[in-house]
């Protein structure tokens, strides 16, 4: 049985380890997540390579933020690896899992630049305060998504775009080498959806590889290198013409897909999102 | 000097109650700073709990002699402990183990100071705070107490932050999540012994959340939470005195009462999110449309 993991006081007490950068960012091999019996990923295997983005879809209860916590070090598979740099995650502070905005508290009173701060915690170490350097580094983060204005303000006063940039913001602070995003652009308009997706084209040009999870196709297909078609097994993996078939979409959403014949085949896929994805899913 | 301003400080003139002065301050400041975890991370359940789970500690450490924090101390680690194993290691919720340690121990203290002949006096006591009989060695551990546990929040403000804040993202950052929930447990156990001496365990809940809550009406800052937090604390404690000296009321519900106060006034008044501000914008807004 799969449980939350936590990093132990002695690994605090060292610094982070540094990863060989001629390894795969992410390699996925043979992964399967059980709840109590009850299967949630099974035998997932792909591996990541630098700079490219990928978009995860798939259902609601496909197993997505099971998948990212995975990956993000913060749950034990049942079986398999995952490799970051080659090395399993749990030693690394590279990775930045941003969540849903729904599973954030927005009344918390902490500013921009304080949730941005809050990447460079286990960097800064044990009793030591943020120095300017930090609060500089904050400051160039905050200028490259755009929210450096917002700086003093608390977090729940911003729009969706903005607080979904903050975290960006933060994984930079964080000095992060591989992004991944809960539902990042659910529920924003576009302009807005624009913007994070020029950050996140951004990050992938300059060789952070980022993963989304989405429900958005069509998201899915026009900005994505690679989609992963997921329902608890890996049922499509490459590039957005080739995952996105119907016989596999048909395969990976079951009955919510609805093939119209015609000269192009259209797809109607009417499954219903996002924020109702439970912890276990 | 005027007349208004002596009838503040001349309770105070009084040794006891020069002492009891001290000892409130100090609860004022360090419980309501930690309370601000409490209120952030809704541990309040489990700090009204845990404030009751420390009765049969403190009861045993009086009987045998010892000082009172010792015994709080030891059953208020163990049952924060214990709590966690429980919920832990079956399928129980973790308010319903709570609630099952709670009452356990709560009856074993009542059952253990029944066994005593003043029992009535004694029980009313701890229930309810004897902060005018503290003595003066009390004072100083009180004192240490409060320190160290000022100094841990401080030590460790950064990590408690990204705690409460998103205990996923501490694990991404790879934090010890355990050890940090486990510290503030401890630091919740300390300041409910030093609670208890001023208020009781009947009111320690007050302590913990009512300045806290009053202070996150005012500010969208953590910092400054915590110093508006200590600042009611602080000011509620010594008024609270002065009430309780002048009218004859009893303490430590004298001073829960002037935090309840503070909070009802900032609940109606505080600017952009008090009911009064909220009725405003309300009214402003039928008005324009």
């Amino acid at each position: 049985m799969p449980h939350e993991q936590q990093a132990n006081v002695q690994q605090f007490l060292q610094r982070p380890s540094v990863h060989a950068h001629d390894a795969e960012p992410l390699e996925v091999h043979k992964l399967s997540v059980r709840f109590n019996g009850v299967t949630a990923l099974e035998q997932i295997s792909f591996t990541l390579p630098a700079g490219t983005s990928a978009a995860v879809i798939g259902p609601n209860g496909a197993g997505k933020t099971t998948l990212f916590k995975v990956i993000a070090g913060t749950l034990s598979p049942s079986s398999g690896a995952v490799k970051v740099y080659g090395e399993q995650p749990g030693g690394h502070v590279c990775i930045a899992h941003v969540p849903q905005r729904s599973r954030v508290d927005w009344d918390f009173p902490a500013s921009v630049a304080d949730v941005v701060m809050m990447g460079r915690v286990r960097k800064l170490g044990l009793f030591r305060w943020p120095t300017r350097a930090d609060w500089n580094f904050v400051q160039a983060a905050m200028e490259q998504v755009d929210v450096d204005a917002l700086a003093g303000r608390q977090i729940g006063e911003l729009s969706g775009g903005q607080q979904q940039r903050v975290f960006l913001a933060q994984a930079l602070a964080q000095e992060a080498e591989l992004v991944l995003m809960d539902e990042p652009l659910t529920g924003l308009d576009l302009p807005s959806q624009e913007s994070i997706l020029a950050i996140l084209k951004d990050l992938k040009l300059r060789g952070t590889p980022v993963m989304i999870a989405t429900h958005d196709l069509n998201l899915a297909a026009e900005h994505f290198d690679r989609v992963l078609l997921l329902n608890r097994r890996l049922i499509a993996n490459g590039p957005p013409q080739e995952a996105l078939t119907p016989a596999k979409l048909m395969e990976g959403f079951g009955g919510h897909v609805q093939v119209l014949p015609g000269e192009q085949a259209a797809l109607m896929v009417t499954d219903t999102c996002c924020d109702g994805e439970d912890d276990n899913a | 000097m005027p007349e208004f301003l002596s009838w503040f400080i001349e309770p105070f003139a009084y040794p006891f109650m020069l002492r009891a002065l001290y000892a409130a301050l100090i609860v004022g400041v360090a419980t309501p700073v930690l309370g601000t975890y409490v209120v952030l991370r809704g541990m309040a359940f489990f700090g009204d709990a845990l404030a009751h789970i420390i009765l049969p500690g403190v009861v045993i450490a009086f009987l045998l002699g010892w000082p009172l924090v010792i015994g709080a101390l030891v059953i208020g680690i163990a049952a924060a402990l214990l709590i966690g194993a429980i919920s832990r290691h079956t399928d129980i919720k973790e308010d319903a183990a709570i609630g099952v340690v709670f009452a356990g121990a709560f009856a074993l203290g009542v059952a253990l100071i029944s066994t005593q002949r003043s029992y009535a006096v004694d029980l009313s006591h701890i229930l309810f705070g004897d902060v005018l009989g503290v003595a003066t060695s009390d004072l100083w551990m009180m004192a240490g107490i409060g320190f160290v546990v000022l100094v841990l929040i401080f030590a460790f403000y950064k990590e408690f932050l990204v705690l409460s804040f998103d205990p996923n993202l501490a694990a991404t950052l790879r934090l010890p999540v355990s050890f940090l929930h486990n510290l503030l447990l401890v630091l919740l156990a300390a300041v409910i012994v030093l609670s208890i001496q001023a208020v009781g365990v009947a009111l320690v809940l007050a302590m913990l959340v009512t300045p806290a809550s009053t202070a996150y009406m005012l500010t969208r800052r953590l910092p400054t939470m915590m110093l508006f937090s200590a600042g009611i604390g602080v000011v509620s404690s010594a008024l609270g005195l002065v009430f309780s000296f002048h009218w004859n009321i009893a303490s430590g519900p004298a001073i829960v009462l002037v935090e309840t106060v503070f909070f009802a006034i900032i609940f109606l008044l505080a600017p952009g999110r008090g009911l009064l501000a909220r009725w405003r914008l309300a009214h402003a807004r039928d008005a324009a449309s």
